[in-house]
């Protein structure tokens, strides 16, 4: 059984059609790229799969680990093991990064039956992840994406992986505003989530995030649907011709 | 018709979703009904008073019988008939408590359900508190510690008793008898409240605390508290109040006074939990309150924290007179007002002293159909070269159908002053919604931890257990008001 299943879906913004028909199987320890040109749809296919209000399904059906997301709120999803790590880090004045954490990681807890860490056991647990991350003990006293550079968001967003252990993790442009070291880092950080029991999906744009994070399966989102798959070959031939050979193709 | 019992119960716990809605059942020993010349003095001979405190209430009568209720605030309430309220009550058979075993054991339970049990609180806190039940001061515990160090904590009925030279120095020094409608009516009819006077040199040990009760029908309240630091001293004290839940309106009517010596300093916190009404702005607190601290002294400091989360009407602005040169007063405020609540609350900065400083930190929180105004002066007079003022009012609305309103008056004499004034107001917005529910955290969750990150500044300044207590409340007071 797949771990991440999107049946034939379907969504209308604002009466424009934006997803007209997506599928896509994900098993686990599978990673799987979604590429596509601006206005492919890959941002919102990223919300609507989390859950955000205003991108419910007009047709279709989503499950994760065989279990239905579509009556589901976000809060929800998250608690059931679907993680976002978001294009643009929200900012949260005067949330404390480590109290924010520890909120996000018992909330999951609970949700799956297990006993809330008290304080010193996550400060401790997070304190490790976070070294991984290269993210210092000030920048988690410091309030959720404040004043963090685009690296430094989008490192949080990783530790927040890591600390929350979820089922399925989508990365929507995770590589947007990194530089080549930075890159480095969030990338290593996701491959060491890389496991037989959990599953990756990477929305992007650029090839070069796929030289890090090697995809076991590429596909091509055009117009709300996606037009072809393959192997990591798939995005080398999207470096070189364009989509919009692809596309013509299509 | 399970069903309708179902739909009964729900209500019934909707409504009642303020804990501290509860009556105690006591015997009460009550003035009869509406103010006169009468009612004055029975209060007067009632606390056994000195003819010079009798004269001073009559005084003070006098005064407001001639003055008018301020109409400046935007806020709207029915014309109050001061007739229609007991201006004295107290639980009966109170008799001169030795100890704690003495008081009456429901109201020990009173408190208990407020979540302060006293002997607990004897032993475990380190917080000295002064209780006070409708009119009365029920218990005090801790003084004798305190006595030791030359520090006087006692309702202020007892202080009229024992320490007459320094009641008739310091009442009304600050806040005269004259100086707005509701303190001229507490100056005439206050009943208890509690004083505090650190000698020169000491610092208080610990938190010096008053937590006050509304628990009699369409009886009102009005404390007065005095506290007074001689030069070098420092005490921070802290002030909690609850109501039952009741139908019709009941006013509360505080003067505190405080007066700082030479580099003494005052810390004055409130966490003000009274009962707010029901969502359709029925019943509820009216809190009138007048407050004012008064720097005295050189380097002299006040710092005022209050986190308002209650009341059906907020009507208060603690202030800071900044008489001695280098003083410094300071204003924290976080003030939530939900459903049908109505607040308009700030301070005043009176700089007369030179190179006097003042930092105000508003935050005012708007939720359902609430009203919220930050209303402040800032006066810097024509000695009070090279002082300063940095005022900072932030508000949050949260929902489509309620509003912020930012009232500042900044009177400029003196051309070396410098006076700073920003502004913000923010909507929780969806990003930041989505954001915390993508992480698990659900729509409760995440508005009361983005709420009280909005807040943060001023809740540092509260002291630790209270700090904690005030984000609970603030997480209650929003329940509901988003998604």
């Amino acid at each position: 059984m797949s771990l991440l299943e999107i049946k034939n879906a379907h969504l209308k913004l604002d009466d424009k059609n934006i997803l007209n028909g997506v599928s896509l199987s994900v098993n686990k320890g599978e990673v799987h790229a979604i590429m596509g040109p601006n206005g492919s749809g890959k941002s919102t296919l990223s919300y609507m799969l989390a859950g955000r209000d205003g991108y419910e399904l007009e047709e279709g059906e989503i499950l994760l680990d065989g279990i239905s997301l579509s009556e589901m709120e976000a809060d929800e999803r998250a608690r059931s093991g679907l993680f976002l790590a978001f294009q643009y880090p929200v900012e949260l004045p005067g949330v404390g990064g480590m109290s924010f954490l520890r909120e996000a990681v018992n909330s999951r807890r609970k949700f799956l039956g297990e006993e809330e860490l008290d304080h010193l056991a996550f400060v401790k647990e997070a304190r490790k992840e976070a070294s991984k991350m290269y993210v210092k003990d000030e920048m988690l006293k410091r309030a959720v994406n404040v004043g963090f550079s685009g690296g430094e968001k989008k490192r949080f967003e990783i530790l927040q992986m890591a600390m929350l252990k979820p089922k399925v993790s989508i990365l929507d442009e995770t590589d947007s505003g990194l530089d080549v070291d930075a890159l480095k880092i969030v990338s290593d950080g996701v491959n060491a989530q890389r496991n037989n029991d959990n599953a990756i999906v990477v929305i992007t744009h650029y090839q070069r995030l796929l030289d890090h994070i090697v995809p076991d399966f590429v596909h091509i989102l055009s117009d709300g649907v996606i037009i072809k798959s393959g192997g990591p070959e798939l995005a080398l031939e999207v470096e070189k011709n364009g989509y919009s050979g692809l596309i013509n193709a299509a | 018709m399970v069903a309708t019992q179902e739909t009964i119960d729900k209500v019934k716990e909707v409504a009642s979703s303020y804990k501290y809605g509860f009556v105690t059942e006591l015997e009460a020993e009550k003035a009869p009904l509406g103010l006169s010349e009468d009612i004055v003095k029975f209060i007067s001979k009632k606390k056994k008073e000195p003819q010079w405190l009798l004269d001073w209430r009559l005084k003070a009568y006098k005064k407001w019988l001639a003055m008018d209720e301020p109409n400046w605030a935007m806020v709207n309430f029915p014309k109050i008939d001061f007739q229609d309220i007991y201006y004295y009550s107290a639980p009966k058979a109170k008799p001169k408590l030795n100890s704690l075993d003495e008081v009456d054991p429901e109201l020990l339970k009173t408190y208990e359900k407020l979540g302060i049990p006293i002997k607990e609180q004897e032993v475990l806190a380190g917080v000295a508190v002064d209780y006070v039940f409708d009119s009365v001061s029920v218990a005090t515990t801790f003084r004798e510690k305190l006595a030791d160090k030359g520090i006087i904590f006692c309702p202020i009925s007892e202080a009229v008793q024992n320490h007459p030279d320094l009641v008739k120095k310091y009442i009304g020094s600050v806040i005269p008898i004259s100086d707005n409608y509701y303190a001229a009516l507490n100056s005439a009819v206050f009943t208890d409240g509690s004083f505090v006077y650190v000698p020169k040199g000491v610092k208080c040990p610990m938190e010096l605390s008053t937590y006050f009760r509304i628990n009699e029908q369409n009886s009102g309240q009005f404390e007065r508290t005095l506290i007074i630091v001689e030069d070098n001293a420092y005490v921070s004290y802290l002030e909690g109040c609850t109501a039952p839940q009741r139908d019709e309106n009941q006013l509360h009517a505080a003067v505190v006074e405080l007066v700082a010596m030479d580099d003494s300093e005052i810390k004055y916190s409130t966490v003000q939990n009274w009962y707010p009404g029901d969502k359709d702005g029925k019943g509820g607190i009216y809190n009138f309150v007048t407050k004012r601290g008064n720097c005295l002294g050189k380097r002299s400091k006040v710092s005022w924290t209050q986190v308002e989360t209650g009341s059906a009407i907020t009507w208060k602005y603690p202030s800071c007179v900044l008489r001695g040169d280098e003083s410094v007063g300071e204003f924290y405020s976080v003030a939530v007002a939900n459903n049908a609540q109505q607040a308009d609350t700030g301070t005043k900065m009176i700089h007369i002293g030179k190179n006097t400083k003042s930092t105000i930190i508003s935050k005012g929180i708007s939720a359902g159909k609430a009203q919220n105004t930050y209303r402040g002066q800032v006066q810097i007079q024509k000695n009070a070269k090279g002082s300063r003022n940095f005022t900072q009012c932030d508000s949050l609305l949260i929902g489509d159908q309620c509003g912020a309103h930012t009232v500042p008056y900044i009177n400029q004499h003196t051309p070396s002053a410098r006076v700073e004034h920003e502004a913000t107001t923010s909507k929780i917005s969806e990003d930041q919604l989505f954001y915390c529910l993508q992480r698990g955290l659900n729509t409760e969750q995440a508005t009361s931890l983005i709420v009280n990150g909005f807040c943060k500044e001023v809740m540092k300044e509260l002291p630790m257990e209270f700090a904690v207590e005030a984000q609970k409340l603030i997480g209650i007071s929003l329940e509901g008001s988003v998604g």
